[in-house]
């Protein structure tokens, strides 16, 4: 039952043989290198695995690999590539993490609230952020990165 | 790993055709945020997968002959950015953002959640106050059942093994009309209901009340309804539609909350809940999504 599936990967066309009950996560990190994606929980609750498909966040550790045929994945290995460095650069400006376990993560739900609502409160951000666990930073310097993430693209604007 | 087969059908006949075929042996995929831990976990073995992600016609969300229509494919978070959504269906917006998290509202859908069924469905509450209608298809046949009568017990529904759920039809409230949705849970963020209370009201003084997580299935509370019916709630209507909800409800202790927690915030929440839908029906205050609890 094994079978070939195609997708888009930080830009790159891939092609990779899959069963169909492989995870997501586990051909991103074995088959094809992604290692930003981290098993955390398994169960969809802290964030680890999350990876941008077709434009939204998800949990690559709820999805199977053939799901994801024909889709377009970002990963953080992808962030120079695709122009989005910066933000990786105010989390680590404000040491917004430290075992750097849930960092991925973060980065991408952080750039998807930022797409879709380019001014959040504090409110927004928390609740965009309220699916990824973070163990270490207790949050602040999460929320302070995003915090002058918004800034600077505000300025940068206008 | 599990050992299934796994088919992507681009047509709902293809996908009824498949499931006639492998009837209870196949599960149907969407988001599949609830259905893989299931796998997971073994609690379901299906010999095949049906991912009905790439069938168009499920994919609808629209105001329609009186109705919103909610297509099996849309997932929370297109609910949650829908203006039709937030102003015809206030009460299933404010409880479609207290989902899990984003992650998961971006694949999760309502119609995955109805049929996943679990006593705590954070959209069982929110559809059947508003009198939705769940449309379910197969090889030979449609039929449409009420939300109320959709769930049959802990994970169980009426949908059958050679079945499929296309959409949810929710009636469009004619006049004013104030929602609620009430939810416990231990923190803000990720967490499933430990209690959860729906209320409508309408500008004729009738109500609509359920309750989530406090019994095998999501129920309904026609007692407190008929003590309230016609009537603005006061202070002793209030003490007695209450205690129609604790002769209703019948929930467990479980490693979230004990049976005495449950009970005692079922009373708690049902003030708050009448509360805020009437405030929003008078007033438009809480805004919907303002936190009620």
């Amino acid at each position: 039952m094994v079978r070939e599936i195609e997708f888009t990967l930080n830009g790159y066309h891939q092609k990779v043989s899959v069963k169909p009950g492989e995870k997501l996560l586990d051909v991103l990190r074995d088959k094809l290198g992604i290692t930003s994606a981290k098993y955390g929980c398994g169960k969809g609750e802290c964030g680890a695995c999350t990876v941008n498909l077709d434009g939204k966040t998800v949990r690559s550790c709820l999805m199977y690999a053939v799901e994801a045929d024909g889709s377009v994945i970002e990963t953080l290995e992808g962030f120079q590539r695709l122009g989005k460095k910066e933000i990786q650069e105010i989390y680590q400006k404000h040491n917004a993490f430290q075992c750097g376990f849930c960092a991925p993560g973060f980065i991408l739900s952080t750039d998807e609230l930022l797409s879709q609502n380019p001014d959040p409160d504090e409110e927004e951000i928390k609740e965009a952020l309220a699916g990824n666990l973070c163990r270490c930073t207790g949050y602040k310097n999460i929320f302070s990165a995003v915090k002058e993430m918004v800034e600077i693209r505000k300025g940068r604007e206008s | 790993m599990l050992n299934f087969d796994y088919r992507r059908p681009e047509s709902l006949d293809e996908a009824l055709s498949l499931r006639k075929e492998w009837g209870g042996k196949s599960s149907l995929l969407m988001g599949g945020t609830d259905l893989f831990l299931a796998i997971e976990e073994e609690v379901r073995r299906p010999e095949l997968l049906i991912d009905l992600k790439k069938i168009r016609a499920l994919s609808g969300l629209e105001e329609k002959d009186g109705a919103v229509h909610i297509g099996a494919a849309v997932t929370y978070s297109e609910l949650i950015h829908s203006d039709l959504v937030h102003q015809k269906l206030p009460g299933i917006w404010e409880s479609s953002r207290l989902v899990a998290s984003v992650g998961i509202r971006n694949s999760a859908t309502m119609v995955g959640n109805i049929c996943n069924a679990v006593p705590s469905a954070e959209s069982a509450t929110p559809l059947m106050i508003r009198d939705a209608v769940i449309h379910i298809t197969s090889a030979s046949g449609s039929r449409s059942v009420p939300a109320v009568e959709f769930f049959t017990g802990p994970r169980r529904t009426v949908v059958k093994d050679d079945e499929i759920v296309t959409s949810i039809s929710v009636p469009l409230m004619k006049g004013k009309f104030g929602e609620s949705y009430v939810k416990l849970g231990r923190y803000r963020g990720e967490d499933i209901a430990q209690v959860a209370t729906a209320v409508l009201v309408d500008e004729n003084w009738n109500y609509r009340i359920a309750y989530g997580a406090v019994g095998p299935v999501p129920m309904g509370i026609p007692g407190a309804e008929a003590v309230l019916k016609g009537k603005k709630p006061a202070a002793d209507l209030i003490e007695k539609a209450k205690s129609e909800v604790l002769n209703t409800v019948s929930p467990i202790g479980d490693i979230r909350a004990s049976k005495e927690y449950r009970l005692h915030m079922c009373a708690v929440m049902f003030e708050k809940a009448i509360d805020a839908a009437v405030s929003r029906m008078e007033t438009g205050a809480p805004a919907y999504g303002a936190r009620l609890i």
